[in-house]
């Protein structure tokens, strides 16, 4: 019983498996990088580049084909010029960064969907937008996964300057110049984890594998190191239920899986140990000291 | 005397209007001085220059025998963002900076020195307390704890005092004390004119300007006080490019 509705999909269908395999590698990478999109106030960002990924990726699709490198390194040059553009634009103009990033993501989602439109199909238009989390072939899913080492190995590289810009900007660069190199590296991390949320679930919902872990992550732990662990946690575990819940119930598996990653935000807001809802409403008798 | 730091003809400030203007002088090594002026003074400008936060608009300073990493500073309380999830140990671990870098491991020996660290300003069993759960005074000493660790020739510290009740203001200076005692150079941004009177035998009167700087009798004068006062704070956004050389 327990056995046909956790074990045998993937026992059963090599493209749940490889779906798997893509997911948990994708909610390791995605979930630690969330973590600090969330803390450096960046979540919005976050999701403007995911659009901004898009045209890119569509250039290379217009050029190649479904060519998984055009395809990724399209998306790797869009997503890095409009980091850079909108951070330019904020740093020339009275334009506040987040002002522009919107300004710069809507443009780019629809200039993505008139080009992939220009040679694909309606079909290939939906997995830009939602992914083909059930269709990764072999580079796609070693991409996926050397993405998300690259990620691990990258933040602990700049773990510390990343931290310590977050919290004291002052001290950090009396001390180091390595806190622009560091937001420098972290953004590149963050494009490339795109690119592979992109590919898994789409332009549209890449985000929501390294947010919504990353926000539950916020009500268990006061500790940013406890925080990524239980970011990567909860991607993964909603990776492996969003998978069992589409292959069970017929539904579209991207969706699937953020709306599991949505569910345990939920519930983490109401029962969350650190300042869940549920919690203050009942805190108990204040302690002698 | 020895010079630790010199300011040629310095000027610092914002897009391109001075905060601190035309400053020359020596800080003697091993001296401990205290920086007093009205708020908008440049106080915290001037330090932020000392430690290469930001780059002077004119002149220079001179280290001497010292690079501006090396120079233990604490930034003013309101810049740390006490809401990121960070425990007290970690905190004051940053301390070891300039020893480990970007990678070096935190060794059995280096977790003893945050533990005497932490002993040093009575925060003994904080270690694993999230920095958003001190109180302000707790604050004040677990960023001491990190100066300590950083072990510096020179130390800047940005209104090391304000908000900080009785008991914890004479615990941290007791560490300054024991810092001027070392030999080691410190400059401390105060409004305290009584503490500065006390403790500190030079002061720097400014308000952007030098108004007087010397022996803290000789500075903190009624007259000096009272022209430091009355130097006007806003920009003036008409200003014209300053005429004196630099």
């Amino acid at each position: 019983m327990l056995y046909d509705l956790i074990i045998a999909p993937f026992a059963d269908f090599e493209f749940m498996r490889r779906a798997l395999a893509g997911t948990l590698a994708l909610a390791l990478g995605a979930g630690p990088i969330g973590v600090f999109l969330m803390l450096r106030r960046m979540s919005l960002v976050g999701d403007a580049m995911a659009h901004a990924v898009l045209p890119g990726a569509a250039i290379g699709f217009l050029i190649s084909g479904l060519n998984l490198f055009a395809m990724a390194a399209g998306g790797l040059i869009a997503g890095f010029i409009v980091a850079v553009a909108a951070g330019l634009i904020s740093r020339a103009t009275q334009l506040k960064e987040d002002a522009s990033l919107a300004a710069f993501f809507i443009v780019s989602l629809a200039l993505g969907v008139v080009i992939v439109s220009m040679k694909g199909s309606n079909i290939d238009l939906l997995h830009f937008l939602f992914g083909t989390v059930l269709a990764l072939d072999n580079q796609t899913l070693v991409m996926i996964g050397l993405n998300a080492t690259v990620t691990l190995f990258g933040l602990a590289l700049i773990y510390r300057p990343l931290v310590l810009e977050c919290v004291d900007p002052g001290f950090l660069r009396s001390v180091s110049r390595a806190g622009g190199v560091a937001h420098i590296a972290f953004l590149a991390l963050l494009v490339v984890n795109l690119v592979s949320g992109f590919h898994a679930l789409g332009t549209l919902l890449a985000v929501g594998i390294m947010i919504l872990p990353a926000v539950t992550a916020r009500f268990w732990a006061r500790d940013i190191t406890t925080m990524i662990v239980i970011a990567a946690a909860a991607g993964s575990f909603a990776g492996v239920t969003g998978l069992l819940i589409s292959y069970h119930a017929g539904a579209p598996s991207g969706p699937a899986i953020i709306l599991v990653a949505g569910a345990v935000y939920a519930l983490s807001v109401l029962f969350g140990r650190v300042d869940g809802l549920v919690w203050q409403m009942f805190p108990g008798r204040h302690l002698e000291a | 005397m020895t010079e630790q730091l010199r300011f040629h003809n310095l000027t610092l400030g914002y897009d391109r209007h001075p905060a601190v203007h035309h400053l020359n002088g020596a800080i003697a090594s091993g001296s401990l001085t205290a920086v007093v002026g009205p708020n908008g003074a440049g106080k915290s400008t001037l330090f932020k220059g000392v430690v290469g936060v930001i780059k002077p608009l004119a002149g220079r300073i001179e280290l001497n025998g010292v690079r501006p990493q090396d120079i233990a500073y604490l930034p003013q309380i309101a810049d740390i963002d006490r809401t990121f999830p960070v425990n007290v140990y970690d905190m004051v671990a940053m301390g070891l900076w300039r020893r480990k870098g970007l990678f070096g491991g935190i060794g059995r020996k280096d977790r003893d020195t945050v533990e005497a660290a932490l002993a040093a300003v009575g925060l003994t069993g904080f270690e694993q307390r999230a920095i958003g759960t001190l109180s302000g005074g707790q604050m004040q000493r677990m960023l001491f704890a990190r100066l300590l660790l950083q072990d510096a020739r020179v130390i800047v510290l940005d209104e090391p005092f304000n908000a900080i009740d009785a008991k914890t203001s004479a615990d941290l200076l007791a560490l300054v004390r024991t810092w001027h005692a070392e030999q080691r150079t410190v400059l401390a941004a105060l409004h305290d004119l009584d503490l500065v009177k006390a403790h500190f035998p030079d002061a720097l009167l400014l308000a952007r300007e030098p108004v007087a700087w010397g022996a803290t009798a000789t500075v903190l004068t009624p007259e000096n006080i009272l022209k430091a006062r009355h130097m006007c704070e806003a920009f003036d956004e008409q200003a014209e490019a300053c005429a004196v050389a630099a």
